[in-house]
């Protein structure tokens, strides 16, 4: 089994169909996941929890919400949950900004940043948006359901050797092949 | 001296705080550096011919599992205060049906959408906009389907418990299993292709 350590790129033409610069090649899956284990670890030995994401969606939705309206679904546990005066003190919000922040920085110096729609070759530019928005909205009340996503249950539950975050991928994974055939025009 | 170094912080401690922008730095750093920010690149996955998703997954938590076997082994890490991920079987299992459906849907996680969205895609923006929608529409209808959220807990059960092996053991078991995948993933790359194609 041999590896390239720099596997070939295909990034981000311009509308006019040519490059503009050459992006960087991506780092080896192997190392970009060693990388992100040792982040892990790092994470559980500084502050004794691990990664996550869909938790910061959750504090932006009940923070907005009770925001807007401080009475908004009384006793609800998620809202009461969820919802804070100052989000950007919460520990998971303050660590998916810095997601965002890592992934502007990297895309950046490896000339991948530019404005633009990943998508398949058999789908409009708008057909794509609307996916992914349902795709998300999808997402969003899984993780929920689940109490966590690919980050949190994948990664951290994993690592962990938590049954139920395994139990989830395990689920997650058969899902998507599942639903794979379904939507190949999006895809390929 | 035991790890972790701090407790929780109160919320909004500096240190802590701190600490969380890193890790998440460096977190979408990799994330972005392995390409995890195209979706057509993780919809590859699904699709068998780019398996990027599994090899970044598995590498990492094999890494970090590792990580946190050895550590608490030589009692440098205190496992008891780690934060653990509860375990509800059925709402996890049907929550896991449902993301894995939107994640094909999408082509992107929470996490990684995050990225997308940072390194320029509006595909990324989309799917951002959605995933809120879809936490809210949960948190409106938690009251009705509070019942089964709640079902089936089974507490900090853990893989070693299920299998009744040691945590040495199970851990050595992922690891050989990943190994294993690694090796089924890049032949199962060579026969479907590799890559994502360039957008036309």
């Amino acid at each position: 089994m041999s590896v390239a350590v720099l596997e070939h790129t295909a990034e981000p033409r311009t509308r006019a169909g040519t490059a503009r610069r050459q992006p960087a090649a991506y780092l080896n899956p192997y190392l970009a996941g060693i990388g992100i284990g040792l982040v892990l670890l790092a994470a559980f030995v500084l502050v004794g929890r691990g990664l996550g994401a869909s938790g910061a969606f959750s504090t932006a939705v009940a923070s907005g919400a009770r925001a807007l309206d401080a009475a908004h679904a009384p006793g609800n546990v998620f809202f009461d949950d969820y919802a804070l005066a100052a989000p950007w003190r919460d520990w998971l919000f303050v660590e998916v900004v810095g997601i965002a922040i890592g992934g502007f920085l990297s895309a950046l110096l490896a000339q991948r940043s530019a404005l633009r729609i990943e998508r398949g070759p058999r789908i409009s530019k708008r057909r794509r948006l609307l996916f992914a928005f349902m795709g998300g909205s999808i997402m969003g009340f899984g993780a929920k359901l689940a109490r966590g996503c690919t980050s949190g249950l994948g990664l951290t539950g994993g690592a962990l050797l938590s049954a139920g975050s395994w139990i989830f991928v395990l689920c997650a994974f058969a899902a998507g092949y599942a639903a794979a055939p379904l939507f190949r025009r999006a895809w390929r | 001296m035991s790890v972790p170094f701090f407790e929780l912080g109160a919320i909004g401690d500096p240190r802590t705080l701190s600490v969380a922008l890193l890790i998440g730095i460096a977190f979408g750093w990799f994330l972005e550096r392995g390409g995890l920010g195209n979706a057509r690149k993780l919809a590859g996955q699904f699709y068998l011919n780019d398996l990027t998703v599994f090899k970044v997954m598995f590498s990492a938590i094999v890494t970090a599992a590792l990580g946190v076997f050895w550590l608490s082994r030589f009692g440098w890490l205190d496992l008891s205060r780690i934060v653990m991920p509860p375990t509800y079987l059925a709402p996890q299992a049907a929550g896991g049906i449902v993301f894995g459906i939107g994640f094909l849907i999408g082509g992107l996680c929470p996490g990684t959408s995050c990225v997308a969205a940072a390194s320029g895609r509006l595909d990324g923006i989309a799917l951002i906009c959605g995933m809120l929608v879809g936490v809210l529409a949960f948190g409106e209808l938690l009251p009705l389907i509070a019942g089964f959220y709640n079902s089936t807990p089974r507490g900090e059960l853990s893989l070693d418990q299920v299998l009744n092996l040691s945590r040495g053991v199970t851990v050595f078991l992922l690891v050989a299993v990943a190994l294993a995948g690694f090796a089924a993933a890049e032949r199962i790359e060579e026969r479907f292709g590799h890559g994502a194609e360039p957008q036309s």
